[in-house]
């Protein structure tokens, strides 16, 4: 083998791995750029009103989004009552009780339902909650949202109490535990971190939704007393006035983008660090 | 002793009726259905997601029936509806994302899963996964303020000169567009190609490469020759979810797209897709053909990812479940 | 059920005085656990044949022999744990002092049947809270506290944990884990304790102390023991035994078993020849 060839050899290998190298650095350098980005252009504009008062009509300068923070508020936490339940109780059958055939129906099912685009979501909530009461509402979104929480949990739950170990579970039915027993006071006590980070992060993941909102919980520039009225929400208040036409509103929706990503990037991080650190089931 | 010899099985009659009941009195047979109703449930949801989608999209599907798929038409005065411009500029868009994204994202992980030291790679995977987690108005709003502009002013210039003869790059730019889409859904596939590339790397077994190495292949050659052929099949699956998930993104393209159902050979041209048009024209909506013809965008776009994504998850569960043999 | 090329000695102490696994007294003894022509499959596969023995009160008593003879197979149907595999099939009786255990309700059985698993298994609770664990879930009222402490104490792990009561069982070494697991057994007063191999994951220190503590807890409850460990059988257990392809080859006063074998087999075993 010459010499030349070698080198040529070596400098390609050196030089395709320096691409890789760069393109990693691109890509994880996209997040700081947009959070430098948001900060720098609605970090000014965070202030006490943003957070308490309600938007100003057309055209006025000022004004909040404090009907928007509520609302989304409003709709997270419905959500998670819908959606979390049926996610963690279904997970906890897949672990403990099924057979493996009612298994993988219900685990296709719930892939299924996840890779469902989140405007289908909506057309499918708009069909069951909308249309019959022939209105948008909180109740329209909260549906939207909580049915995309379920297969996260689902598979969640269902994956760390499979990985409690089994010699816990002996050991409680050896003490005299019922099966639903053992389930309650020792695997889920087991599990429950992982269970719970993964709700914090199903719940990150609907904080910025859009999509299913926009013909669901559908919006509202003012207060909302009524679930089954529509509602403002963050991600949907950034939308409307990124589109606008006035500057003042383009000022407020950077301040709401930063506010939003704020929130879920927190959330995504202590929930990614209690997981990391804190393991399921402490290893004796 | 007197016993007589009996059969208890986990099987015996005497034994589950007895089990049963005390099974009953500890709420082991209630936790059972409990939790078997809710499992359902996902599966009842599932199905009649799919109902839904079906029924309320009857109207367009007997007015036109196969048509839908051909016609460019969009007109909701005249009531006339077809689906081409809006499949169509689902799939340039996507096409233009995975152009972009594939290879970045590939180069990415192939650095995070060959060259990277874990704690390094495991935190850059982490600052990934939370790219992964911004949401798709963010990439809107930063889309309609920084990318349009961009296109505007730097990029369609720079290759709307020398290109412009070229079916593709012709025409005047506002800005929004296919190609301004297209970059706004690379950014945000890119990880999803990445972590699952990285994953789908990393489990290739260490001999392989030390194979490669021991035979004198440079890093390079033993990544490229060898460790990423033998990941083909997890890569395909993780640019599928990409694709599935770009098929499927609304907030972040209806703000850059352009919103206009036309079909256009340029990727300068502002264009629409299916997630966008629902967004926008749902609540406008008036007549139940038009409402229904929207839904009827809905389920093709559900059947799309649908498929998309049943091929992702078996081309990446086929990768992990591969023994040491590499089939060709 | 395949031939043996002897037959299997006949346990039923009671109805066969002369054979050869009837000692002095043995036949006198109260008997807690009783099992008769007790066959054992997994699915299509035998694993138990006809086993007959009795478990003499308050008494230790060891099941020896090689890896995979059904030895912990045999224990872990005392209490009926068999059930967690949904293959399993049992014929025979097994009588609990007079009741056959197959016919009880199964929690009620393991609330007097305890076991103490080969590793220790904690729960991730405080030291309390998993020795408080099985009178809690029993419905226990009043006290508490001094049934952990009166288990702990049993368990010769009261004085190193008093103070730390509150501490998780999982910063306790592998040998006082393994004492707060017969803690917690102990605490449901158990009238049979079953220990499969509770030493094997224990450094020798360790097992010295949860041998000792098992000789003094037989005044408390009837043992029984499954031991690779032909040492440690010899030195604690009253009545051993020795169990070889899913067959009770021999059984007797652990003395007898281990000086006078009357099987060539057992003292195959017991000489170290095999197994």
């Amino acid at each position: 083998m010459s010499g030349a060839r070698v080198r040529w050899r070596k400098f390609v290998s050196n030089f395709m791995m320096t691409m890789t190298g760069l393109c990693a650095l691109i890509s994880v350098s996209v997040l700081f750029f947009i959070l430098g980005y948001l900060v720098y252009n609605g970090g000014t504009s965070i202030n006490w009103a943003f957070f308490t008062q309600l938007p100003k009509p057309v055209g006025e300068i000022g004004g909040g989004m404090a009907n928007a923070i509520v609302g989304s508020g409003k709709l997270l936490f419905a959500a998670s009552l819908f959606g979390v339940p049926i996610g963690f109780l279904g997970g906890v059958y897949l672990a403990e009780f099924s057979g493996s055939f009612v298994a993988s129906v219900v685990r296709y099912a719930a892939d299924l339902l996840n890779g469902v685009p989140s405007i289908v979501i909506g057309i499918f909530a708009y069909a069951m909650v909308v249309l019959p009461f022939k209105h948008f509402s909180t109740f329209a979104g909260a549906f939207a949202l909580g049915l995309m929480m379920i297969p996260i949990t689902l598979r969640s739950t269902e994956e760390f109490l499979k990985n409690v170990p089994n010699n816990l579970r002996e050991g409680a039915m050896a003490l005299g535990a019922s099966k639903s027993k053992t389930i309650r006071t020792v695997i889920i006590p087991a599990a429950y971190r992982g269970i719970l980070t993964a709700i914090l992060l199903a719940l990150a993941r609907v904080a910025g939704e859009t999509a299913p909102l926009l013909f669901t919980a559908f919006g509202n520039r003012f207060w909302n007393n009524s679930w089954s009225q529509p509602t403002a929400s963050l991600p949907v208040m950034i939308y409307t006035y990124a589109v606008s036409p006035y500057e003042d509103w383009h000022r407020q929706a950077w301040a709401a983008g930063l506010v939003l990503l704020g929130l879920i990037l927190i959330i995504n991080i202590v929930a990614r660090t209690i997981l990391a650190r804190g393991i399921a089931v402490p290893r004796s | 002793m007197v016993t007589t010899s009996t059969t208890y099985g986990s099987t015996g009659p005497a034994a589950r009726s007895r089990s049963f009941l005390s099974k009953l009195r500890d709420g082991d047979e209630i936790a059972r259905l409990v939790t078997f109703l809710f499992a359902m449930s996902v599966v009842l949801i599932t199905v009649l997601l799919v109902y839904q989608l079906w029924v309320n999209s009857a109207l367009p599907r007997h007015k036109f029936g196969l048509h839908f798929f051909a016609t460019e038409v969009w007109d909701p005065i005249a009531d006339e509806y077809g689906a081409l411009p809006f499949i169509y500029g689902t799939l340039v868009t996507s096409a233009v994302a995975l152009l972009l994204a594939v290879p970045l994202g590939i180069g990415a992980a192939i650095f995070l899963a060959e060259l990277a030291p874990p704690r390094i790679s495991d935190a850059l995977q982490f600052f990934i996964d939370l790219l992964a987690a911004v949401p798709s108005v963010i990439y809107g709003l930063l889309g309609a303020f920084i990318v349009v502009p961009l296109m505007r002013t730097v990029i369609y210039p720079a290759l709307n000169k020398p290109l412009g003869f070229m079916p593709i790059f012709k025409g005047p730019s506002y800005g929004v567009g296919f190609f301004t889409a297209g970059i706004v859904l690379a950014i945000m596939v890119i990880p999803y190609i990445i972590s699952v590339s990285r994953e789908v790397l990393l489990s290739v077994p260490r001999d392989q490469r030390e194979a490669a190495l021991a035979l004198g292949a440079t890093r390079w050659e033993s990544t490229w020759k060898v460790v990423v052929p033998f990941a083909k099949t997890g890569i395909m699956g993780s640019i599928f979810l990409a694709l599935a998930r770009a098929l499927g993104e609304t907030m972040a393209v209806t703000m850059v797209i352009g919103n206009t159902p036309k079909i256009a050979a340029s990727l300068f041209a502002p264009g629409y897709s299916i997630a966008a048009v629902i967004a926008n024209e749902f609540t406008e909506a008036t007549g139940d053909l038009y409402l229904q013809s929207l839904i009827a965008l809905g389920l093709v776009l559900f059947i799309l990812t649908f498929v998309i994504n049943g091929l992702a998850r078996l081309l990446i569960v086929v990768t992990t479940q591969k023994g040491s043999g590499v089939t060709r | 059920m395949e031939a043996s090329t002897k037959p299997s000695v006949s346990l039923n102490i009671a109805t066969n005085p002369g054979a050869p696994g009837a000692r002095e007294g043995f036949a006198s003894l109260p008997m807690r656990m009783t099992v008769s022509k007790l066959n054992f499959f997994y699915g299509a596969k035998q694993i138990l044949f006809d086993i007959n023995m009795g478990i003499a009160d308050k008494k230790v008593t060891a099941l020896i022999g090689p890896s995979g003879c059904g030895k912990s197979t045999l224990l872990r149907i005392l209490n009926r744990m068999h059930e967690t595999v949904s293959t399993s099939r049992l014929e025979g009786d097994i009588l609990l002092d007079g009741q056959n255990i197959l016919a009880q309700d199964v929690t009620a059985l393991r609330r007097s049947v305890g076991m103490v698993f080969q590793r220790p298994n904690p729960f991730p609770k405080s030291i309390f809270d998993n020795v408080a664990y099985g009178p809690r879930i029993n419905g226990a009222k009043g006290s508490i506290a001094d049934v952990v402490e009166k288990s702990l104490r049993h368990a010769a792990l009261w004085e190193e944990v008093k103070d730390q009561l509150h501490k998780s069982a999982y910063d306790l070494s592998g040998g006082q884990q393994q004492r707060l697991c017969i803690a917690r057994a102990l605490a449901v007063e158990p009238e049979v304790l079953l220990l499969d191999e509770p030493c094997s994951a224990l450094d020798p220190i360790s097992t010295a102390k949860v041998e000792e503590l098992l000789v003094d807890l037989k005044n408390l409850t009837t043992i029984v023991i499954v031991t690779h460990n032909m040492q440690q059988a010899a030195r604690i257990s009253d009545f051993t035994a020795f169990i070889l392809t899913g067959q009770v080859i021999e059984f007797s006063s652990t003395p007898h078993l281990f000086t006078t074998p009357g099987d060539p087999r057992t003292e195959a075993y017991i000489t170290g020849r095999f197994g």
